[in-house]
C-alpha cells in the first residue's frame, strides 16, 4: 500500500503511523519499540520519504508493515545484507534494520558480523526475547544455557551469544542496550544510534508474553532493576544501586563492583564511562557483565566515529572519475588493445 | 628470412601451448593470438588450466595449456585438435598427446626430457625412443639451455631462475619463424608488457630472437606456414573473453538505461573475473560489493535494486544454488535483477575450471514455490556482451529477475569481437513512477507486460512496503487470501510468458524452410555446432541448426521451427536437460540426443560423426 499524504510541515509520530491493524500478540514488547522508533524519526531532520526499514523474518520483522515508510520485509537473516546493498547504493537514505535474536545471531550471523566490520551507516535494532516466537517456542542462540524449550526438553547444552560481544568482536563502533518497557531510554538511545555515522547495533531486551514471558524480569523487574542494572552514560561515573551507592572500578583485568564509602572508596574512585574511547576493552567488559556478579549495562556502551563503507566507496568513485580518461562506455569499449583491421 | 623452406598457405591452424603452471603458457598464447589478430586473422582461444594454482612441477596435474585457433576464414571454436603442440616438459606432452592431429608438429624442450622428468610425468618408457611419437614432426629444441645461454651472454646480472622465465619467448621465436611472422610485433608486445623493467625487456627480446634464429638455422622444421588475413573484415576489433564481455554488457545497459550499476558478488571460478573487471570501473560509477558469501552477494544486489540501481550478481553453479532463496525474493518482490551464472562442471564443487551446461534446469526451476524468471544464454565469448545487455534490458523493462547463462568455455575463451557503438544499442525504458503519482500502487501492473512499476525510496509520496510474504493484487498488502495467491502466481508466470512478445524469433541456420535434420543446441555450444553443420552442408548434407539463446520463455516460433524437420537432435554438455525441457513443452516431436559431460566442449569431428550416423538411419 502507498501513503500519498504528503506534507512539508514538521513531522510527528502520526506521519509514521499506519492505518492497518498491527498483528503482534497483546502485551508484546514490540509495540513499545515501534512507538519509540516512531517518536524518534521526527527528531532526525530527515524527510519522511527518505526512511527505509528493512527486516528479516520473525515476529520482530513484521515491523516494516507497521511503520509508514519505505520498507522491505525480506528473508530470514538477510536484512543486514539487503540493507547493506541499499545503503551502499543510496547513501542519501536513512536505513534501519529490524531483526531478532534468531534472525541476527543464528541464520544471519555471518551477514551481521560482516555488516559491522564494514561499518555501513545502518541502525540495527535487535529484538532479543531469547526465544523463537514465530515458530512457537524453540530455543535461540541467546537462550540461557540449560533452558527447557520445545527443542530442548532436557535443557539447552549450548552457550548463548551476547549480541554485544559479537558486535565488539566484529570491530563494532556503536553498541547500546535498552529495555522494551523503558520508552524514554529507548528513544534517547535510538536517537544517538541514528545520529551515529556507521553501523549502530541496539539490543533491546524484549519480552515475549507467549513463549518466554518475563525472561528479562530477573534483571528488569521494578523491584530489582536499580541494583541489577547500571545505566551507562558517556562521561559519567559508572554508579548504580537504589541508593546510588555502588559503582564499578577497574581491578586487575576485570571490572569490579564496589560500594562507595566502604574500604576507603569514594565517588572519585569510580570509573568514568568513556563511550568514545577507540580502545574497546572496557566496552567489551561492560557489554559482557551479567547478574549476579555484575549489574547489566544499559545505554550506549560504545560510540566511536570512523569512516563508513559507503563514504569510502563514494570517495573512490569521485577519485576514479576525476583521474580516468575513460568517461563513458564508448571510451571503455575502445580502450586497451584495439585491432584496426582495414 | 630463409628461402630454403617452402611456405605453405593454410586456411586455419590450431596451436596448443603446454607447460608447467608457472611457465607462462597463458601469456605466450595471448602474445601469439594478439600478433595474429594484428595481422587480420580471425581467432578463437581457450585456456586449459588446472584448479590447483601451482601443482608440483613436472607432473600431469601441473600442466597448464592455452589453445589458439587462427584462420583466414571465420573461426568459431578454439579447434578440436592441434596442428602444432609446444610441450615444455614430458608431462605437458603426455597430457596433450591425444589432442593433436596425427601429422602435427610437436615442439619439445629437449632439456627437460630426462629420466627424472619422465618419472614425474608417469612415463614408463622413454617416449622419444618408443613408437608413441611416430608420424609426428618432432622438433627437439634445447629451449632451456639456449635461453639461459642467451641471457647469460647479455651480462646484465640475471640468474638462471629469471632466465628460465624467458623460455616462453624462445618458443614464441620458433613460432614466429614457423608462421612467417614479423618479429617486431613480438618485440612490441614485450616492450609494453615489461615497460617498467628494462632488463626484462632486453632479456626477453634477446631470447625471442634466439628462438627465431634457431628455427631458421637448424632446419629442424621442414616448412613454414602462412595464414592469410581474413578478407572483407574491416573495422575496430577487440580480443575479448566472455567474462569481460558480460561485464561490459552490464555497464553498457546501465548507461543506456540512465541507471547506475551495482554488482553484489562473491569470488567463484570461473565467474570471478566479472567481479574483478567491474570493481575496476569506479570511474563509470560502478559500485561493486564483494560480499561475505553468495547469499549476501545477491541480497546486496536486491537492496540496490530496491534503491533504483541496475543490480546484478555473478556466480557459478554451487553459488547459484546458494542464491535460490533470494532469487525467489526478487521474483515475488518483482524487482529487476540480473543473475549471471557462469556454468562449470558439477554437481557440488565438481570440475571448477571445466565447462558444462548442467545448470539449465536449476536456472529454470531451481527456486521454492511457483517462481518463474527469465532465462537466457550467451553463445559466444563476444555475444556475452549482447546477452548481458539483453538480460538487463528484459529485467528492467519487465521487472523480474533474469538469469543469464554463460559457461567456463565462453567465460575464458576469447574471440575477435567487432566493437559496438553505444548509439547503435537499443533503448532501455525504465518503468519508473513520478513523485506523488496518486495512482501508484505497488502491485498495479502494466496491462501489456503485466509488470509492476518501480517507485524508489526517497521519492515523494510513494512510500510502500514490499517483501517475501504474498501480497494482495494492486495494493500490495500482506494477503493470505487463497484466490489472491493463485491470481498472483498466475500473474508472475504470465508476465514471464509474455516476454516472448518482446524477444526475437528463433533463427535457423541452413534450410530455413525445413529439411532432413535439425541440430538443436543452446548457449555456449554454438561455435562447435555451427562449424559441424556448416562443414556438413558444404559436403552436401541436408542439415540445419537452431541454437537457442532464449530459454525461458522460448521464442514464439519454436514449435514451427521444430516441426519443419524430419529429424531432430538436441546436443548439449549435460545429460539431456534442454531435451527434457523441450519434451515437456513440445511432446509431439521425437528428439535424438547427443550428450557430453566430460568438462570439455564438443569436438566438431565427434558431432559430424554422430550427425552422419543419424542421417543414415532409417
Amino acid at each position: 500500500m502507498t501513503d500519498n499524504n504528503n506534507t512539508t510541515q514538521e513531522l510527528t509520530k502520526k506521519d509514521f503511523t499506519v492505518d492497518s491493524t498491527i498483528k503482534w500478540c497483546a502485551g508484546c514488547g514490540a509495540y513499545s519499540i515501534l512507538s519509540s522508533v516512531q517518536n524518534t524519526l521526527p527528531k532526525l531532520g530527515v524527510k519522511k520519504d527518505d526512511f527505509v526499514f528493512v527486516s528479516g523474518i520473525g515476529c520482530s520483522s513484521r515491523f516494516p508493515y507497521y511503520i509508514k515508510t519505505y520498507g522491505i520485509h525480506s528473508l530470514h537473516g538477510r536484512a543486514t545484507a539487503i540493507a547493506s546493498g541499499l545503503k551502499s547504493a543510496r547513501p542519501d537514505l536513512n536505513v534501519w534494520v529490524i531483526t531478532g535474536d534468531g534472525d541476527s545471531m543464528a541464520i544471519g550471523g555471518n551477514h551481521f558480523i560482516h555488516l559491522i566490520r564494514r561499518n555501513i551507516d545502518l541502525n540495527v535494532i535487535i529484538f532479543n526475547n531469547k526465544i523463537y516466537g514465530l515458530t512457537k517456542g524453540q530455543y535461540s542462540p541467546t537462550t540461557p544455557m540449560g533452558s527447557k524449550t520445545k527443542t530442548s526438553p532436557f535443557g539447552t547444552i549450548e552457550r548463548p551469544f551476547m549480541p554485544g560481544e559479537l558486535t565488539l568482536g566484529a570491530q563494532g563502533n556503536f553498541f547500546a542496550r535498552v529495555i522494551d518497557k523503558e520508552p524514554r531510554g529507548m528513544e534517547d538511545v535510538f536517537l544517538q544510534a541514528a545520529l551515529h555515522k556507521g553501523t549502530s547495533i541496539i539490543e533491546v531486551f524484549q519480552n515475549c508474553v507467549i513463549f518466554n514471558n518475563a525472561i528479562h524480569e530477573q534483571i528488569t523487574g521494578k523491584d530489582v532493576r536499580d541494583d541489577r542494572i547500571i545505566y551507562v552514560e558517556h562521561n559519567k561515573p559508572l554508579i548504580f544501586g537504589k541508593e546510588r551507592d555502588k559503582g564499578l572500578i577497574l581491578k586487575g583485568q576485570d571490572l569490579e563492583v564496589v560500594k562507595i564509602g566502604e574500604n576507603g572508596i569514594s565517588e572519585s574512585d569510580i570509573l568514568v564511562h568513556d563511550a568514545n574511547n577507540p580502545n574497546p576493552n572496557v566496552h567489551y567488559m561492560l557489554a559482557r557483565m551479567t547478574y549476579p556478579t555484575h549489574p547489566v549495562a544499559v545505554g550506549v556502551i560504545r560510540s566511536v566515529e570512523d569512516n563508513t563503507y559507503e563514504g569510502l566507496l563514494e570517495e573512490q568513485i569521485e577519485h576514479a572519475k576525476a583521474n580516468s580518461k575513460i568517461k563513458n562506455v564508448d571510451d571503455l569499449l575502445n580502450s586497451g588493445n584495439v585491432f584496426n583491421i582495414e | 628470412m630463409s628461402n630454403k623452406n617452402s611456405i605453405i598457405e593454410l586456411e586455419q591452424v590450431v596451436v596448443k601451448f603446454a607447460g608447467d603452471s608457472g611457465d607462462g603458457m597463458q601469456l605466450t598464447g595471448m602474445q601469439f593470438s594478439d600478433a595474429s589478430a594484428s595481422l587480420g586473422n580471425d581467432l578463437s582461444t581457450f585456456p586449459d588450466y588446472p584448479s590447483e594454482i601451482r601443482a608440483p612441477q613436472g607432473t600431469i596435474a601441473g600442466v597448464s595449456g592455452f589453445q589458439v585457433h587462427i584462420g583466414h576464414k571465420e573461426v568459431q571454436t578454439p579447434g578440436d585438435l592441434a596442428d602444432v603442440l609446444v610441450a615444455l616438459n614430458p608431462a605437458a606432452l603426455k597430457a596433450n598427446m591425444k589432442w593433436v592431429k596425427p601429422s602435427a608438429t610437436i615442439i619439445i624442450d629437449i632439456d627437460n626430457f630426462d629420466n627424472k622428468h619422465y618419472k614425474k610425468a608417469g612415463f614408463i618408457e622413454d617416449p622419444l625412443h618408443d613408437s608413441s611419437l611416430k608420424g609426428f614432426n618432432l622438433v627437439k629444441a634445447p629451449i632451456t639451455s639456449l635461453s639461459r645461454a642467451t641471457v647469460r651472454e647479455l651480462n646484465i646480472g640475471l640468474d638462471n631462475k629469471t632466465a628460465d622465465k624467458t623460455r616462453n619467448q624462445f618458443v614464441m621465436g620458433l613460432l614466429f619463424w614457423l608462421f612467417d611472422r614479423d618479429m617486431t610485433m613480438g618485440e612490441h608486445f614485450l616492450q609494453e608488457k615489461f615497460a617498467k623493467k628494462p632488463e626484462l625487456v632486453k632479456a626477453n627480446i634477446a631470447v625471442l630472437r634466439a628462438g627465431f634464429n634457431y628455427a631458421e638455422t637448424v632446419e629442424a622444421m621442414t616448412n613454414q606456414f602462412h595464414v592469410n588475413p581474413q578478407k572483407g573484415r574491416k573495422g575496430k576489433f577487440k580480443k575479448i573473453s566472455g567474462n569481460i564481455a558480460a561485464s561490459w554488457g552490464l555497464v553498457a545497459a546501465a548507461e543506456k538505461a540512465g541507471l547506475k550499476l551495482f554488482l553484489g558478488s562473491y569470488p567463484i571460478t570461473p565467474a570471478s573475473e566479472i567481479l574483478q573487471e567491474l570493481s575496476g570501473l569506479r570511474n563509470l560509477e560502478v559500485k561493486t560489493f564483494q560480499a561475505e558469501d553468495e547469499i549476501a552477494g545477491i541480497c546486496t544486489a536486491i537492496g540496490a535494486s530496491f534503491g533504483g540501481y541496475l543490480a546484478a550478481t555473478s556466480t557459478s553453479g554451487p553459488g547459484l544454488a546458494l542464491k535460490t532463496e533470494a532469487a525467489g525474493l526478487a521474483v515475488i518482490t518483482e524487482l529487476p535483477l540480473v543473475i549471471v551464472n557462469v556454468q562449470r562442471g558439477g554437481p557440488s564443487t565438481g570440475l571448477p575450471t571445466k565447462t558444462e551446461q548442467s545448470d539449465l534446469l536449476q536456472a529454470i526451476h531451481g527456486r521454492s514455490g511457483e517462481s518463474p524468471c527469465i532465462v537466457i544464454a550467451a553463445s559466444s565469448p563476444g555475444n556475452c556482451f549482447e546477452y548481458a545487455f539483453e538480460a538487463a534490458k528484459l529485467s528492467v523493462e519487465h521487472m523480474t529477475p533474469v538469469i543469464l547463462l554463460s559457461d567456463g568455455y565462453l567465460a575464458n575463451g576469447t574471440e575477435l569481437w567487432p566493437i559496438p557503438q553505444m548509439k547503435d544499442l537499443p533503448e532501455i525504458k525504465t518503468p519508473r513512477v513520478k513523485d506523488n503519482d496518486p495512482n501508484y500502487q505497488p502491485y498495479k501492473r502494466d496491462p501489456e507486460k503485466l509488470s509492476r512499476f518501480w517507485a524508489l525510496p526517497g521519492q515523494e509520496g510513494l512510500r510502500h512496503r514490499i517483501g517475501g510474504l504474498e501480497k494482495s493484487d494492486v495494493y500490495g498488502e500482506v494477503s493470505h487470501d487463497p484466490f489472491n495467491h493463485q491470481l498472483m502466481c498466475q500473474y508472475r508466470a504470465e508476465k514471464v510468458n509474455r516476454v516472448a512478445d518482446y524477444i526475437p524469433k528463433q533463427d535457423i541456420y541452413g534450410s530455413k524452410d525445413g529439411g532432413e535434420l535439425l541440430v538443436i543446441g543452446w548457449g555456449g555450444t554454438y561455435g562447435a555446432l555451427y562449424s559441424a553443420v556448416k562443414e556438413m552442408r558444404e559436403e552436401g548434407y541436408d542439415i540445419s541448426l537452431a541454437q537457442f539463446n532464449y530459454i525461458m520463455p522460448l521464442p514464439k516460433n519454436t514449435d514451427e521451427v521444430l516441426g519443419k524437420f524430419k529429424k531432430r537432435i538436441i546436443c548439449e554438455l549435460n545429460l539431456g536437460q534442454f531435451a527434457d525441457y523441450l519434451r515437456s513443452i513440445y511432446p509431439q516431436y521425437k528428439y535424438s540426443q547427443f550428450n557430453k559431460v566430460q568438462g570439455l566442449p564438443f569436438f566438431i569431428s565427434e558431432l559430424k560423426k554422430r550427425f552422419k550416423t543419424l542421417l543414415e538411419e532409417e
